[in-house]
């Protein structure tokens, strides 16, 4: 029962890791339709650029934020120059194709800049277990993943707010809609798109330091983009709630398998459970859990 | 001036329908072909032969391939790479299991299982559409590469999870192992190429090839006017796994020998032949070609320009040639969405008109 409730909540840890990533996603996705494939990668430049800073540098880590912060709002300008006003009104799938070349960009810019190798992100997070749990109940949990935990709740709440509320919210979701249409009723689309890739960025770096602060800075972090874009099909594009309750049951989901099934067949079946699991859920709701229904006319 | 059509009169309906209409281009079809049967085989060394002309030609039936599902049906997939490793297994298998079938067999086997396969990860496309079916089939494309790798039989409970091809002829001339010389394999894979193209060709200008075109320029509307949805996807997945699979199969048997599932079929295999359709251009049979070999050749280039003529490490070198990949894929869809192909036709259009522009 110990086992069964540790790995349920390790699963529910990394499954906020997923959410953090999905997060970004959906923002982009929410705010302009583009989905961003490059996500992923975006948190692992992020996270490099971080690192790079404090070594190369030795910036302290406020600062080191603070100036990464400022480098993902540049990059969110120049992705608005360079690669989205070309392609405005063109169809979803080729704004989806910019992005992965726009990924392997990205992916070559920052190990060309801040070399391939393995880094180490020390910004002062909590590690190890926490005490008081393993002390009084047994159980198993690492502090790290509990604050991932709190910092991906408050990102949720502040993110639903500013959609919900402002009025910069509002233009997002009539951008997401139309590009065209938003652009003829005022909405500076410019702007609008450097806003949300700028977020988006910010997005990317906190779960950079999360991923980055948990098992070090290295590629295989842009393939966490993989892992969160079967939580998006389960939580559906549009929604900052699904991508949350979508992360949570792929994480779970994905550790009771392997824990459970994986040894009947072979093991490593994370690799794919996932995106089976995700399938299998579509045939029978084809916009995801909160997804908006698509209706379709000529 | 060279392309001056007058007086070329079509006097009956097969003419006016035929491939290559313009006696210009067929005369350049004939000539392409001879070099590439005559001329490549007596001049090319082995270098050339493996390091460029197979894995382009291979790389072309890939292309192929995905530009049917992606270019003419408009299903965008991921799962190339799954897919070519269920041409290759199939090939291994049958090659293990029955050694006295003929070659030609095999290959046709291999595609056929994996189009077989294909359509199973297809059948979703009828509910999932767009984004949300690209992801569907990263799930094939994990799921096979997990199921190569963790089930034994599938490499014959070798002890390196390694499959390497056994030895095989075709009418007396030895075309799979290192005992076959590279002109052999280069004319295998040349005539299948040939052939699948022209093949591929003539589907997509049917009734097949038009109603992927309907169902990828507007679902719904081709629906309407009485086009299948879930037998067009169907086919369309089938043909294209069909060709993946022969891709997979000649990669494995023919240009490289031995593959491990998780080096030569991972998810960079289906994102370089999406690059392919992409640069090359979609929903066009010659984009795939251009877009093959700019792929393949383009890493050649780079490493030979950056490493051996201007002295930069090989891990600098690879790290701008992924940089330019993605920046290639970004200025290709902003300038030139209909890829290299499109560029072919404009140059061929102005040569119409040459030395005058008007």
């Amino acid at each position: 029962m110990l086992f069964f409730l540790e790995t349920t909540i390790s699963g529910l840890m990394s499954g906020v890791m997923y959410a953090l990533v999905a997060l970004g996603f959906v923002l982009i996705y929410k705010a302009s339709g583009v989905f961003n494939f490059a996500q992923g990668v975006m948190a692992l430049f992020a996270g490099l650029t971080l690192a790079g800073l404090m070594e190369r540098f030795g910036l302290p880590a406020w600062l080191a934020i603070l100036a990464t912060v400022a480098v993902m709002t540049v990059l969110a300008v120049a992705i608005e120059r360079v690669v989205l006003r070309p392609l405005v009104g063109q169809p979803h799938i080729i704004l989806f194709m910019a992005t992965i070349g726009l990924a392997y960009v990205l992916e070559g810019a920052g190990d060309l800049i801040w070399g391939s190798d393995v880094k180490v992100l020390e910004i002062g997070l909590p590690q190890g277990a926490s005490d008081l749990l393993l002390d009084k109940y047994g159980l198993y949990v690492e502090k790290l993943e509990a604050v991932a935990a709190v910092t991906a709740a408050v990102l949720v709440a502040a993110l639903a707010f500013f959609f919900q509320k402002t009025k910069v919210g509002r233009a997002l979701r009539a951008v997401a809609d139309d590009h065209q249409a938003a652009l003829s009723v005022g909405i500076n689309l410019n702007t609008i798109w450097v806003i949300v890739w700028a977020v988006a960025g910010v997005v990317a770096l906190v779960a950079g330091i999360m991923w980055g602060a948990k098992s070090g800075i290295q590629f295989s972090l842009s393939l966490i983009a993989l892992k969160a874009l079967p939580v998006l099909m389960l939580g559906g594009f549009e929604s900052v709630a699904g991508a949350i309750v979508g992360g949570i049951i792929i994480g779970i989901g994905e550790k009771l398998a392997e824990v459970y099934v994986g040894p009947f067949v072979g093991g490593a079946i994370e690799s794919w459970f996932a995106y089976v699991l995700a399938l299998i859920f579509l045939l029978f709701r084809p916009q995801g859990l909160f997804g908006e229904r698509i209706i379709e006319r000529v | 001036m060279f392309y001056r059509e007058a007086g070329q009169f079509k006097t009956s309906y097969a003419a006016d329908q035929a491939i290559f209409p313009i006696a210009q281009d067929r005369w350049f079809i004939a000539a392409l072909l001879a070099v590439a049967y005559v001329v490549v085989p007596l001049t090319a060394d082995e270098y050339w032969f493996q390091a460029l002309l197979i894995p382009f030609l291979v790389y072309s039936v890939a292309a192929i391939g995905l530009n049917i599902l992606t270019g003419y049906c408009g299903q965008l997939s991921l799962g190339t790479g799954g897919f070519m490793a269920v041409g290759a297994y199939a090939s291994y298998k049958l090659m293990t299991a029955f050694p006295e079938l003929n070659l030609i067999v095999v290959f046709l086997l291999s595609g056929l299982i994996t189009a077989a396969v294909g359509v199973l990860f297809g059948i979703p496309s009828l509910r999932i559409k767009g984004f949300y079916l690209a992801v569907a089939t990263l799930a094939a494309q994990f799921f096979l590469v997990w199921l190569f790798n963790k089930v034994p039989w599938f490499y014959n409970y070798s002890a390196t999870g390694q499959i390497t091809v056994p030895e095989a002829a075709l009418f007396g001339i030895t075309l799979t192992g290192p005992a076959a010389s590279p002109v052999a394999k280069y004319l295998f894979v040349l005539a299948t190429v040939t052939a699948l193209a022209l093949f591929a060709k003539n589907l997509a200008r049917s009734r097949t090839g038009r109603c992927w075109m309907a169902i990828r320029d507007m679902d719904i509307a081709a629906e309407i006017i009485g086009i299948r949805p879930l037998a067009t996807k169907l086919t369309a997945f089938a043909v294209s796994s069909f060709y993946v699979g022969i891709a997979g199969a000649l990669m494995f048997a023919v240009w490289l020998g031995s593959a491990e599932p998780t080096e030569a079929f991972n998810i960079d295999k289906s994102f370089l032949v999406l690059f392919m359709i992409i640069i090359g251009g979609l929903g066009t049979i010659l984009g795939s070609f251009f877009g093959a070999a700019f792929m393949v050749v383009m890493p050649i280039a780079l490493k030979n320009l950056m490493v051996d003529a201007l002295g930069f490490s090989t891990g600098v070198a690879e790290h701008v040639q992924i940089m330019l990949m993605g920046a290639l894929i970004v200025f290709f869809l902003i300038v030139e969405p209909h890829g290299m192909a499109r560029l072919w036709q404009i140059g061929k259009e102005k040569l119409r008109l040459w030395p005058f522009p008007y």
